[in-house]
Order: C-alpha cells, then structure tokens, then sequence
C-alpha cells in the first residue's frame, strides 16, 4: 500500500525536469513528435504492368521506408479518408488515362488531400485525360490543349537509336537549387519523352524544374504543321512543382517515362554535345525530387518563438514605448531522419504594425537558435513580431505573434525636466512674492 | 373639513405662513425630484436593466474598467481592442468625468452594504443627475427671478422631453451628467456674479471643473461666459462683482481644467478658448482704466489716456493672436466649432461629422415635440426677463438666445437649450401666474393660496396694481389662469407619452407590433455580439462600420477596426474604402489590416431602415474623401440612390451589397411580393445571385439584422 506507484514517480520527474530546465524540453518534444517526412504512399496506376516497367523508382522509394501502397484508380474500394482521417500522406498518381477514379476519389478529394498538407506527385503522357489534366490547372500548370501534342525539340534530344525522333528529349536545364535537387550535381541530362506544360503566370507558388530549351516547342510529331505551336521556348516546363501555402508539395510531369526503367538505365548522349553518359540523369533526379516532394529534405520548421524585455525572462502581455527587449525563435531543418539546427545568415525578424517598423537580421548560434535585441519604436499601437522566411525549396516559414505596445504612464515620465528649471524658479518665486506682498499689504501700514 | 380638523389638532403645532411656505416648497421639490427619477424609468420597465444605445456601451465598458482595475490604470489605459491596429489611448482621450461618478456612487454604496452590480449604477446615473438637475434649477430660477419661478423651472426641466431623451435610465451617456454641471457652473457663476463673492467665483471654478472632466460642450461655457461678460462690460453693467466673479472662475477653472488629460493645454493653446482670455485681459484693461480714471481728475486727460491705452491694448492683443495663430501655437479652430458657427461647413468639409445622425440640423417638428408649450412660453419669458433687467436675467437671455440658435444647427443641441429654455420659460409661467393671482386676490382673498405654489413675494409687480375698475378683469384673468393649467396639464401629458413612445426605447433591442397588435422584439444585436463571444478566436478582429464598434467591443468583446470614437478619419476612410470595393479589392484592404470577420447590419427582413445599406453613401463618401478611386456617382443611377435592378453595377457589386444581400435572393420576406423584396426599401433587389469568393457567411441572426462574415485565408495553392 505504502508501495509508490512507479508510473506517478516517473511523471513526477518529468514534471521536475520540465521544471528544472525550460529550454531543453521543446528539444526533447521536437524528437518525440511527428516526423514531417510522409510515410504511407497510395499509388494510383492504370495498369499493374507499371509496376514493374518502374520498378526502380518504386523500390528506391521503398529502400527509403515508404509504405506504397498500389492500386488501379478505377478500384471501386478507393478512398483518401475514412472516419475525418486521411488513411496517406501522399498520392502518386501514374495514371495518365483515368477519366474517372474509382470509389469516393474525385477531383475535390484529392485537392481537399493536398490543400490539407498532402503531397502528391503526378505525372501523364500523351493519354492523358481531361480529369488529371484539371487536377494539374488547379495546381497552376496548364497542359497543353492538344491532345496529341508532344515536347519536340530538334536540337538538345537524345540521340537514340531510331534517329530523327526528337521528341525524346534531353534537358539539363534544372532549377538551381540545392534544397529541391540535392546537393549532389545531376552531371548527365534527363530524358524526356511526353507532353508539354506551361506554367500559369498568375500563380507564383509554381516553380519550374525542368525546363526545356530555347529550341523546344509541342505539336503532333507525326502530322505537319499547319499553324505555330502555341507552346514553344522555355515556356515550355517538363518538369514542375508546387509548394503550396500549406507547405503541401506537388510535382507535375508530363512524362510518366521520365519514372521508368528504361529511360532510368539508358544512356544517354545530347544532340550537339561530345559528352556520352552512361546513364541517363533520370534516376538521380525522380530520386532527389521525390526526396523534396515527400519532406525529405527542405523542410524547416520555427518553435518557440520568445520576446522579453533585456535583464527579464518572462514574456510580457504588453510593451512600453522605447522598451528594449530580446527576440529569440528556433529554427530547425529536418535532415531526414531527425530535425537538425538550421544556419543561415539571412533569417529577419518585423515588428510590425501595417508596415515594418524595425527589419533586423537575426543572429544565430549555430544550434538552432536565431535572436535579436533591439528597441521598441516610439509609437504605440498593436505590433506584430514577424518571420516571414520564404527560401527555394525550403518550407516557408511565416510566424507571427501580436504584442500592444503601450505609451508611457503617467509617472514614468521624467519627474523634473532640467530645461525647465527657470519655469520652476518663476513659479515658486512668484509664490513667495505673492505671499510676501500680501504680508505687506495687509499688516503693513 | 379634514383640514378643519387636523388644523384644530394641531394647533399648537400651527405653523407661520412663512413657515408653510417652506413646507409647501420642500414637499413640492421633493416630488419632483422623485418624478424627474422615475419619468425616466420606462425603459427599464418596458425592457430591462440595460445600456442603451453605442457610446454608452463604451462609457459602460470603461466605468468597469474603473472599478476593476483602480483609477491610475484607468487613467493610463491602452487598449489595444479598438482600432487595430493603431489602438487608442482611452485615458487621454475621454473625458472621464461620467467613468468616476459612476464609480464614486458605486462605491459609496458598497462602502454602505448595497452590494449591487455596476450596471445598475450606471443605467441609473443619468436618471439620479436629471434629478440634481431638477434641485439645480429651482436655486438657479430663484436666482434670477424668484422662489416661484424656480420652483416652476423644476418642475418644467424635471419632465421637458429634450432633457429625457438624454437622460432616461439606461441612456449613459455623458450629457446625462453634464447637463446638470453646465447648469450647475452657471448657477454658481450667476451666484458668484450678483454677490461678488470669492467663495462663490471658486464654486462655479470647481463646478465648471466638474463639467470639464464630464463632457466636450464645456466649451459653451467658456465661450457664453465671456460673452455675458463682454456684453455686461459694453452696456456699462460693469461691476466689481463681475470682475471678482469672472477672473476667480477663469484662472482656477483654466487651472483645474488642464489636470484632465484630453483637455490638456487647449485654454490656452486652442482657437476656441481665445474668446475667454481676450476677455480676461480687456477685463484687466477695463479696470486699470477705472483705477486711472479715479486717480485722474482730468477728463480731458483721461480721453486721450484711454485712446491710447484701447489701441495699444486692442494692438497688442491682435498681434499676439496673429503671432500664436501663424506659429502653430495657437491651433485653429475645430472642424466641429466651424460646423456650429456655420452649419453648410461639415457637409461640404467634414462627411464624417455630417454623417452622424446627431449632428444634423434641428427639423422645426422636433423642436415642437422636445419643448412643446415652452416654445410659447419662451418669448414671453424672454418678455419677462427684459422687463425686469438685471446681472442675472441679461445671463439666462443670453444662455437661452445662444443655445437655441445652436439648438437648431446641431439636434443634440436641443438639450443643451433646454435648461435654458426651460428657466426663461418658467419665468413666463411664474410671472404670469402671480400677476393673475394678485389680480384674483385684491378683491377675494378666500382662495387661492395653496395652488399658487408659493406666491406672495414683497416685489409685486407693477401689473397687479393696474386699474382695478374693469369688471371683465377678474373673469378674465380667471380664464387666463384655466387656460394656464391646461396648457401645463397639455404639457405634462405631452411630456410622459413623448418620454414612454419616443425615448425610452434601448435601440439596441428593437421592438415592432406584430400583425395581431402584440409586441415582437427583436434582439439581435446581442444575438450576435453573443455569437462572437462565444465563437471567435480571443483576438480575432472585427470590421464593421464604426457604429457598432463600441458594442462589439463592449459585448462580444473582440478587436474592431474602427469605432465610434472618432479620431482617425483616415482609418475610417479605409473600412469604408473596403466597403465600397469590390470583393477581390477589399479582400487586400481586409487582409492588410488582419480582419478576420465582417460584420453588417441589415434591415431588409425587418424593415429596419437604419442599417448599413442606409448609411451605405456615407462610407463611400467618407471613404472617397481620402481615397479619390471611390466615386459617389459609380454607386448612383442618374443621383439617384438605388438597390433593385436599375442600380449602378458598382452598387451592385461592390462589398456591402454582397454582404448584405448574400443568399437573400431566395427567401421570401412578404406575402405576395417576389423574392429578394427588401422591406427597409420596399424595392426588389437587383443582384440575388450573389457569390461570395474570399468570404464566407459564418453568422447570421434570427432575424437577418446582423449578419457576420468569416474572411477566408488566401487561396492554399494560388
């Protein structure tokens, strides 16, 4: 009876370790918690046949610790969610063909998917039909109208062995970015064969990273032209994605092939180029891009955001003008398999109200940790602290956390001004002569 | 008989006529005290125990502020609530006058074991003041003419309906407490003006002190009480009672005014308190010269002394207005002081001030419905006061002159009139009555006595001892005091319905007859600003048209954009710019000040007519005066004002119509009428089918008067 319940005695540590040291427990909670990398992956195929003719990227997918999960589209079971929850973390859909999915999937379901946090790759090619052709306008990427339209470029394609077929192409104009390709430099070009997409110019969260060259334009290969393209030019993206504001990513291709063994395992030599590869850049490159699309890598996330004043620890329901106080935010990248401090030099902080009021680059310790101190401007209002970090390829952060800043009290003023002194000198002069005339008025005869 | 009797039992009780007098005064004044206070319960009887109306919500939310928090955070209170997010500095920017006599009576009546709620304090308030009120003008009335003519003033100001509209429980409001200090400061002012004494001159100070830290329209008073002055001074009343009176009242009441923080430097920093210290100066003037022209024998001397010494002083004053004006040290007269003086100026200038119901100028019908027979009495009390001219009468002329011509720029004026109305018009009464009693009385002495109220003053007047020979005089005088009693039966009868019909109503619950006759209520402004209590983020913020900020703040306790405290019209340009926009351009405008609700008011289920579709020209002219992208002609068909088909395509599509009509294409409000008929215009609406895209209805009350918006994030992948 007197015996000590061990599970108390454990809470009763944490709750004094909590206690003892503040700043570790956000560390330790950021280990415990949910990882953003995706795991569970429902694939959508027309065929089974896919399967294996994309073995390797599926497998490399798996060998990552993804759950994929294969299934027709047309499967009449098919569903995203059930009881309010999502049963995957990301879509796959390698059906190009699919004029209706099976089941509770529609067009609104897989948006409602992504616009609540989930990834989703697609990827088409010439069959391509009207519905995943929408799903992609909706994410900000127009295919091309003309169904039997392909990307045809006569100067950068790959020579193979039926020559005069340029529409497979090879490109190496890849989005200069780190975070989205890897660190690794893809040397040999990736080989194209499929339908071209541009990309809407009234969204801004849509990035190109493939793109084809200034050469390249979409029409039917096998008919002559009768009018010019309405594609051509770099206007032209094979490859795609979107990161929305959510941070749910999407990548758009309008080659499925671009996924397959054969092109993976091809080699490779571009028109008018010496250099001979052994193999195509395909598989680095669905490989690193699908490492970004599924939250491998890129993705950053800020905890503990903290303000006090300079010489105090807590955090104040309210500033005084002129108040110096300290910013501090943590910022961590997730590396894949745990979250690591993010560094950067670029990282700013706003106190703002309507329009920035002070912009100060915050300084980072290396271990995760970026702060500032700085004054509160002299006016008053409603502020916010602001961190707004968009990055290519990394997750945008944008924090904000609203502080009133007050005016001065009454007696937190100055008591006695020194500039003032003659106005004092003058009243209590007056004072005294008042007093003394009226002495001397009165009694004075 | 009974009187027989109980005279013969008290008998040794019996008491002196002057005595009886007393008596009869005190019971009389006690009754209208009484009568003044609950007159003005109606509403709480008819509805309940609530505030009425937009700014008392925020005198109400700052008295509890006052009582919660102690006096020196009230006194340094930033709320970040109101006006996001510039916020607003409520210490320095009210006049906390009505915050600390609510919280003094609270108080006292706890430090005294009533443990009531401060609400019930404050819905009272008003009320409680009407009948200090009451007490003031008997003293004020006794002042200047007589004890009659005071007690008829009580009585008159106790029940004159452009006081109650002010003044009814519930109404708290600062004209609830100003009213008695401004009445309050010119009693005392008289006082101090027909004794000559200090102590009087430094009780008008405080009174005029009190009235500072009550309410903005103390500027009457600085204004009118160097007018009163200046005229005394140029009709040659000149005295050194007035001296003595005016300079003790203007150095402390300067003095003591500047420790209210809104009040600050402005007597002697601000173009509308220049009027009171030229006067005190040419004051100083005029006595020097007094002093000179005793000391000196000579006139001739004297002449040319005064010329030069008028000119230099007139010189010296002119330049150094000019100097203070050009510098920027004397500011310019207010937006507010021009539209008074000039009533086109705030049409063409000043929208905002134009657009506020309040402010309007004064319709001939509501001076009839607020004085009723004292519009009558008026001038014959006016008739009064110049047949008997003295110090004190010369002030109440001037008070009742000046306040009536502001009375008829501005209809909240009227109740500025109406004590002076009502003290001049008493006179007539008074006077009137004595001349036909002591007619009545020189040749029957049987009756009478107890239903003159206090008579037999040692000054009867000329009129009573006029030729007594005429037969028809006592027949006729008769009638003329019947005629009298009616009148003032007329008027107490006029005064209780107007009080019950017109203002009693909270206006923040509306009541309408259904078609049975009963009584339908419709509460749906608490309705809503309940739904947002209950159902918003704590910080979320609220825009709406900045009528009903304080109320959103005071009850559904969110942040608003704007509210009914004025002071930046700039802001208020900006919701009203959002209001007038398209969707897709308010959509910005709502996004960079953080809105996340939107909340308008709309009439067109009801019939409602003061709603935000109704006051829709306003915020785009309000909105189009600092942003010139809004036009008032996109929005009118040929200018005319329109909401059916024939309405501009602006109108038509721009925020407020969108909200106001979103989904009311399908319902049906009238029998035999299509759908979409709106009621509060009797016209069918030109755009049922209306598509929201950034926001999306989240609330709407039962009976559609106020009807709440979410604004939606942006677009998750656009």
């Amino acid at each position: 009876m007197d015996k000590p319940n061990p599970l108390k005695i454990i809470w009763a540590q944490k709750q004094i370790s909590i206690g003892l040291q503040p700043t570790f427990w956000p560390v330790s909670k950021l280990t415990e918690t949910e990882t953003p990398t995706d795991r569970r992956v429902l694939v959508l195929l027309d065929d089974f046949s896919l399967k294996s003719s994309h073995s390797i990227f599926f497998n490399s997918l798996k060998s990552r610790g993804f759950d994929l999960e294969f299934k027709l589209a047309d499967d009449p079971t098919l569903s995203l969610r059930r009881y309010g929850q999502y049963l995957y973390d990301a879509l796959i859909l390698f059906s190009p063909s699919t004029e209706r999915f099976g089941g509770s999937l529609d067009l609104t379901a897989v948006l409602d998917f992504v616009d609540s946090g989930h990834d989703l790759i697609i990827a088409v090619d010439a069959s391509a039909s009207d519905l995943i052709k929408n799903i992609a306008t909706e994410c900000g990427v127009d295919f091309d109208e003309d169904s039997s339209a392909m990307v045809i470029d006569h100067k950068s394609y790959a020579i193979s062995g039926t020559e005069g077929d340029h529409t497979l192409i090879a490109s190496d104009d890849f989005i200069q970015s780190d975070v989205i390709l890897g660190k690794t430099k893809i040397k040999a070009p990736v080989i194209f064969k499929g339908i071209a997409h541009s990309v809407n110019a009234a969204n801004n969260l849509v990035l190109k990273v493939l793109s084809a060259s200034p050469s390249a334009y979409s029409a039917n290969p096998t008919s002559e032209l009768s009018s010019p393209p309405l594609l051509t030019g770099s206007a032209i993206s094979l490859v795609s994605v979107v990161q929305a504001r959510n941070n749910a990513r999407i990548m758009i291709t309008g080659s499925l092939d671009l996924f397959s063994n054969r092109l993976l395992r091809t080699a490779v030599q571009k028109a008018g180029s010496p250099d001979k590869y052994e193999k195509s850049g395909n598989e680095q490159f669905v490989t690193e891009i699908s490492k970004w699309v599924f939250h491998e890598r890129g993705h950053l996330k800020a905890v503990n955001l903290k303000h006090h004043k300079v010489g105090e620890t807590d955090e104040p329901a309210i500033y005084r003008i002129k108040d110096d106080l300290k910013f501090s935010v943590e910022i961590y990248e997730w590396s894949g398999e745990s979250w690591e401090p993010y560094v950067a030099d670029d990282v700013q902080v706003q106190f703002y109200m309507m329009s920035p009021y002070v912009l100060k680059t915050l300084s980072t310790d290396g271990k995760g940790l970026y702060h500032a101190s700085f004054k509160v401007p002299d006016v008053y209002g409603v502020f916010q602290f602001k961190v707004d970090y968009l990055r290519l390829g990394y997750t945008s952060l944008s924090l904000s956390k609203q502080i009133p800043v007050r005016p001065f009290r009454h007696n937190e003023y100055e008591r006695f001004i020194t500039t003032a002194f003659p106005y004092y000198g003058a009243s209590f002069t007056t004072m005294a002569g008042f007093f003394i005339f009226s002495i001397l008025y009165l009694y004075n005869k | 008989m009974s009187s027989m009797i109980s005279s013969d039992l008290l008998k040794p009780f019996k008491l002196k006529t002057k005595q009886q007098e007393l008596l009869i005064r005190v019971s009389i004044l006690c009754l209208v005290y009484i009568l003044a206070f609950i007159t003005r319960l109606f509403s709480v009887l008819r509805y309940e125990s609530m505030i009425h109306e937009f700014d008392p919500y925020f005198n109400y939310r700052t008295t509890l502020y006052l009582t919660q928090n102690g006096f020196y955070d009230f006194w340094n209170w930033f709320d970040s609530e109101s006006w996001y997010p510039l916020g607003r500095i409520i210490g320095g920017t009210l006049y906390p006058g009505l915050m600390v006599t609510a919280a003094l009576i609270y108080r006292l009546l706890h430090f005294l074991r009533f443990a009531v709620h401060i609400r019930e304090v404050c819905v009272l308030t008003a009320p409680f003041f009407a009948s200090n009120t009451t007490l003031v003008a008997y003293f004020f009335g006794k002042e200047i003419w007589d004890s009659g003519a005071g007690l008829v003033a009580a009585i008159l100001i106790a029940v004159c309906p452009g006081y109650i509209s002010r003044s009814v429980a519930g109404s708290y409001d600062n004209e609830g407490v100003a009213i008695f200090a401004l009445l309050f400061t010119f009693y005392l002012f008289v006082k101090a003006v027909n004794t000559g004494s200090l102590a009087w001159g430094l009780a008008s100070a405080f009174g005029y002190f009190y009235m500072v830290s009550a309410w903005g329209g103390y500027v009457f008073i600085i204004n009118l009480i160097p007018l009163y002055v200046l005229v005394l001074l140029i009709t040659g009343r000149y005295s050194m009672r007035l001296y003595v009176a005016y300079n003790c009242m203007y150095i402390l009441g300067m003095l003591l005014a500047m420790q209210i923080r809104f009040v600050g430097f402005q007597h002697v920093q601000s173009g509308e308190h220049m009027a009171a210290m030229g006067v005190f100066f040419l004051m100083q003037v005029f006595y020097f010269l007094d002093w000179v022209k005793h000391m000196l024998s000579d006139t001739k001397l004297f002449q040319a002394f005064l010329k030069i010494t008028v000119t230099f002083a007139v010189a010296v004053g002119a330049v150094a207005l000019g100097v203070g004006m050009v510098s920027g040290y004397i500011s310019p007269w207010t937006g507010r002081f021009y539209s008074l003086l000039d009533p086109t100026y705030a049409k063409d200038h000043i929208p905002i001030i134009a657009s506020v119901s309040e402010h309007q100028p004064t319709a001939w019908s509501s001076f009839m419905f607020d004085f009723h027979i004292l519009l009558f009495l008026f001038p014959a009390g006016l008739y009064f006061c110049f047949k008997r001219l003295s110090d004190a009468t010369i002030f109440i002329v001037m008070y009742g002159l000046t306040s009536l011509y502001f009375a008829g720029v501005m209809v909240r004026l009227i109740l500025v009139a109406t004590p002076a109305v009502c003290l001049i018009s008493a006179i007539a009464v008074s006077a009137t009555v004595k001349n036909l009693t002591v007619l009545l009385r020189s040749k029957n002495k049987v009756v009478q006595t107890g239903s003159t109220k206090g008579t037999s003053s040692g000054k009867a007047s000329s009129k009573a001892s006029l030729d007594q020979s005429q037969p028809f005089q006592k027949n006729g005088a008769m009638a003329l005091l019947f005629g009298a009693f009616y009148l003032l039966s007329k008027y107490a009868t006029h005064c209780t319905w107007v009080t019950s019909e017109a203002y009693s109503s909270p206006s923040i619950v509306l009541a309408a007859r259904g078609a049975h006759g009963n009584r339908v209520i419709f509460d749906d402004y608490r309705e809503a600003y309940f739904w947002l209590r209950q159902n918003t983020p704590p910080d979320a913020k609220v825009m709406s048209w900045w009528d009903y900020g304080y109320q959103i703040t005071a009850m559904g306790n969110r942040t608003v954009i704007v509210d009914n405290n004025t002071w930046n019209n700039t802001h208020i340009a900006t919701v009203g710019r959002a209001m007038s926009s398209y969707e897709d351009e308010a959509y910005e405008i709502m996004r960079s000040l953080d809105v996340d609700y939107v909340l308008v008011v709309f009439g067109g289920v009801t019939g409602y007519s003061s709603d935000d579709i109704n006051k829709f020209l306003w915020m785009v002219r309000i909105g189009g005066g600092v942003f010139p992208v809004i036009r008032e002609p996109d929005y009118l068909v040929n200018g005319e004002y329109r909401v059916d088909k024939g309405a501009a395509p602006k109108m038509l599509n721009c925020l407020m119509y969108k909200l106001s009509y979103y989904r009311f294409g399908e319902l049906v409000t009238e029998y035999g009428r299509p759908p979409g008929y709106d009621r509060a215009r009797g016209v069918e609406i030109g755009n049922k089918d209306i598509k929201l895209e950034h926001l999306e209805e989240a609330f709407t009350t039962s009976n559609w008067i106020v009807r709440i918006y979410k604004v939606k994030p942006p677009n998750n992948r656009w």
